[in-house]
């Protein structure tokens, strides 16, 4: 029973953060072959689990077996001795170097004590072709796409005769032909015989790949099942420690009273942004939640940013704001209008990751105040609190720095900094990406909440169900063009959002 | 297959227009000053016999390049290590040697020191080079302040030793016939720099520079030693501003101050205009070599020319390197947009 063998037997291990149990006696065993789903929403732990396995953090109690051999791995490069890789979500290899040298730097072939490129470039041939991986190894890496390099990532943890590979967040930058291809590749590796901890948020992944499911929550290890015995709702249930009678509370309870008469909150005529927002009009009134749907590149997020004047609009476009016309040329103009905007990209456009939790929450309506009118730290500090608590921020105080928190987290309080400002609008563009199913729905909570109270909410999302369940209408984009609205919560269903992204599909 | 090797001609593309550039110079010196001896090949060695020193302080700021780092202080560490030299044989009488050796250790603990810096307490190469350049310059001042010229008899027979060819003589007016020379300082630093080639391409700590370069934490992750690696940049740098220093004393037999002062510039220049990307992570020392030759071509031009200030040089070096800055992001952007496009085929 060769194929039974546990490669990984992690037992009791413990980890605390200052003073927070980050892990509390988890358990983790990876049979030899076997592609092991860690699942768990954001702070449960599953970060900090594997760093302390592949030793980028030290833990306080416990032990790792690696093949029945009791190991201490002080660092990464440690690790990979002892026979565990991992590869990360971003791409951890040089791109400037070639493919082959990726894959043998560290232990390049020599010859008289030089390095001996030929057989190098050989050798890597070889090592790709077993994983039916067809690439130039003598061209820097940079020149394949972030899914090729990838590739490369994990024919080195092969080539480095890994016991165990670590897939972090692999396919988050990957379009579905991508993922299968490193599915294919996955499956290659784990015929070879490796142990695969697979790390990923999206669950149909995890039931498409992998024979194992291990749950984290709140640092403790839930439990493992084989993926037959552990339905997808089970599944949620369990990473969220509830039922999830909760997302269906949301569409049931939801209800919107929109006052269509009077002036429009938001009224856009021939908004464009050539070529890629084409000349675009719609309305928005109070208390309204409108969805942008459309695929990535639709235009969606394009549109959002010419509503908030963080691109400059062509000429011909026309923006009413409360009955008055409007010229957005700087981000700053909007939030005069009383526009908030969460971007796409929480970590480069939302966080000031060295500020900390009270700063950034307060800096948007410090920036409304003007910088010479500066909020006493009194009130900053209420403020932030009010927020905490309102939001259900994961924090250990409001002087943490903003990087440590989990993103969930992070996301609650770039939220939270514009709530501050009393926003009329609200646009939210993908608030929910990367982020755990509990915080997801606690966010869609907080729009419908919030739309009922008054204010108006753009909401996009790559989740169409997550769009389906919040929105009062939907305009679907495509190619920088609006190609249908929902306008009756009725139709609204996933199915019909789909049909109408995918349009004129029949013609291609 | 074609589309192939025109990625692989990216890299290289910057060494081309440079080699270019050269032989474009060169013909442009043949057709105006030919007349005046430009096409000697006595010409194109002074090129090397001139500029030893600037060749050696260039190789070492490639590497230190490739790591993404900077060092600006190899010009004032070849000033200092000058007035090492010259002052101690002038007026300690201290043997040629250990005045060769004194100053190379000097530039060993030199760089140790910034490198352990750099390296190891992570500050910021610029401000730790920053301070080298100013304490090296401090230092060289507090040994003596006026020009020495070195007058040692072994010194004078190293000074003047060069290796004259045995071909290529030219006849003049009196039916004397020369022969072209190349010198000794200028030997070494050629041999540097195919060393380090070498070292560059076939050797491990040579590989690691790269690998540092181009992503330090995936280098880290890959286990390799980025610490040492830098350490040993810098270190490397330092002993070969050492040498510069004494190939710079045996090229003008005497030292003053100020001497390498903007030199780590020229150096800089070189490197870029050699194909060495600023971000780190692209470049080699045989592009370096070509780029400190269209420097000295350059001001080599402007000598022959007579009537124009040299600074001028410095303003038509300080343009080339300008172009070619903007041209690597230009061309880093194009690179970063190609791969966008081709992640969806």
């Amino acid at each position: 029973m060769e194929q039974e063998r546990n490669i990984i037997d992690m037992t009791g291990i413990s980890k605390t953060f200052n003073g927070v149990k980050a892990l509390d006696n988890v358990h983790l065993s990876l049979k030899k072959g076997s592609i092991h789903a860690l699942m768990g929403e954001n702070g449960a732990g599953k970060s900090t689990l594997i760093r302390v396995l592949t030793g980028a953090y030290p833990f306080e109690s416990g032990r790792i077996l690696v093949d029945g051999q009791d190991v201490v791995n002080t660092s990464p490069e440690m690790a990979q001795k002892n026979g565990i890789s991992t590869v990360y979500q971003e791409v951890n290899l040089c791109p400037n170097l070639s493919v082959a040298e990726n894959l043998f730097i560290g232990r390049e072939p020599r010859k008289w004590g030089m390095i001996d490129w030929k057989t190098m470039n050989r050798n890597a041939d070889k090592i790709l072709e077993d994983l039916d991986i067809h690439l130039d190894v003598t061209i820097p890496l940079e020149s394949y796409s972030v899914a090729i390099q990838q590739m490369v990532a994990i024919a080195r943890a092969v080539g480095f005769q890994s016991k165990v590979l670590i897939l972090d967040e692999p396919t988050s930058s990957l379009d579905e032909e991508e993922v299968q291809k490193l599915f294919g590749l996955m499956r290659q590796v784990q015929a070879k015989g490796v142990g695969i901890i697979f790390v990923t948020h999206f669950l149909e992944q995890v039931y498409e790949v992998c024979d194992t499911i291990s749950v984290l929550r709140n640092g403790t290890m839930v439990g493992t099942y084989p993926v037959e015995e552990l339905p997808r709702m089970q599944l949620i249930a369990k990473m969220m420690g509830k039922d999830l009678d909760d997302l269906e509370e949301i569409r049931s309870d939801v209800s919107f009273q929109i006052e269509k008469s009077g002036t429009p909150l938001l009224e856009a005529k021939q908004v464009s942004r050539l070529p890629v927002v084409k000349p675009y009009s719609l309305e928005l009134h109070k208390k309204e939640v409108v969805g942008v749907a459309g695929l990535l590149g639709s235009g969606r997020s394009e549109l959002v940013r010419l509503l908030y004047g963080a691109d400059m609009a062509d000429k011909e476009s026309q923006i009413r704001f409360q009955g008055q016309e409007v010229k957005l040329k700087h981000p700053y103009d909007a939030m005069k209008c009383g526009l908030a905007f969460c971007p796409e990209n929480r970590k480069a456009e939302g966080i000031f990751p060295d500020l900390t939790v009270r700063e950034n929450l307060n800096i948007a309506f410090q920036t409304r105040q003007g910088i010479f009118k500066l909020i006493p730290k009194k009130d900053q500090e209420r403020f932030t609190d009010e927020y905490i608590s309102i939001l259900h921020i994961k924090t250990q105080d409001r002087e943490t720095l903003i990087r440590n928190l989990s993103g969930g987290n992070q996301q609650k309080v770039i939220i939270g900094r514009w709530l501050l400002t009393h926003p009329e609008l609200l646009i939210l563009d993908e608030p929910t990406r990367g982020i755990d199913v509990g915080t997801k729905v606690e966010i869609q909570k907080l729009i419908v909440k919030l739309a009922q109270e008054g204010m108006g909410v753009f909401f996009i999302s790559s989740e169409i169900d997550e769009m389906v369940r919040t929105c009062s209408r939907m305009i679907i984009m495509r190619d920088g063009q609006k190609v249908g609205e929902l306008t009756q919560r009725e139709e609204l269903n996933q199915e019909a959002v789909m049909k109408a992204i995918a349009g004129g599909e029949g013609e291609c | 297959m074609r589309k192939k090797k025109k990625e692989r001609n990216v890299n290289t593309l910057f060494l081309m227009i440079t080699v270019f550039l050269f032989v474009l110079l060169y013909i442009v010196g043949m057709v105006k000053f030919g007349n005046r001896g430009f096409a000697k090949l006595q010409v194109f060695l002074n090129l090397f016999n001139n500029n030893a020193a600037l060749i050696l302080i260039a190789i070492g700021e490639t590497m230190v390049i490739i790591t993404g780092g900077i060092d600006i202080s190899v010009g004032t560490t070849l000033g200092w290590t000058c007035m090492i030299v010259a002052y101690s044989i002038e007026f300690k009488g201290m043997p040629v040697w250990q005045a060769f050796l004194l100053a190379l250790v000097t530039g060993l603990v030199f760089g140790i020191v910034k490198g352990y810096c750099v390296a190891y307490l992570r500050i910021q190469p610029f401000i730790v080079t920053l301070a080298g350049q100013f304490f090296a310059a401090g230092a060289a001042a507090m040994i003596y302040q006026q020009m020495v010229s070195v007058t040692d008899e072994l010194f004078v027979k190293l000074a003047n030793w060069k290796w004259t060819f045995p071909f290529f003589g030219t006849t003049n007016k009196r039916g004397i016939v020369t022969y072209p020379s190349i010198s000794g300082s200028a030997l070494i630093a050629l041999a540097a720099v195919v060393i380090f080639y070498l070292i560059m391409k076939y050797s491990k700590f040579g590989r690691n520079l790269y690998a540092v370069g181009g992503n330090e934490t995936s280098a880290m992750l890959m286990g390799l030693n980025v610490r040492r690696t830098k350490f040993m940049a810098y270190v490397i740098t330092s002993v070969l501003a050492a040498i510069g220093g004494i190939a710079f004393v045996l090229n003008t037999s005497g030292a003053s101050l100020g001497q390498g002062e903007g030199r780590e510039m020229n150096a800089i220049t070189a490197a870029v205009l050699g194909g060495t990307l600023m971000t780190g992570g692209v470049g080699n020392v045989f592009g370096t070599l070509v780029g400190t030759m269209v420097i000295a071509l350059i001001e080599s031009l402007i000598s022959f020319q007579g009537t124009l200030s040299s600074w001028w040089g410095k303003i038509v070096i300080a343009s080339l390197m300008c172009v070619f800055i903007v041209l690597q992001s230009l061309l880093s952007a194009k690179s970063q947009k190609k791969k966008g496009d081709t992640s969806h085929v």
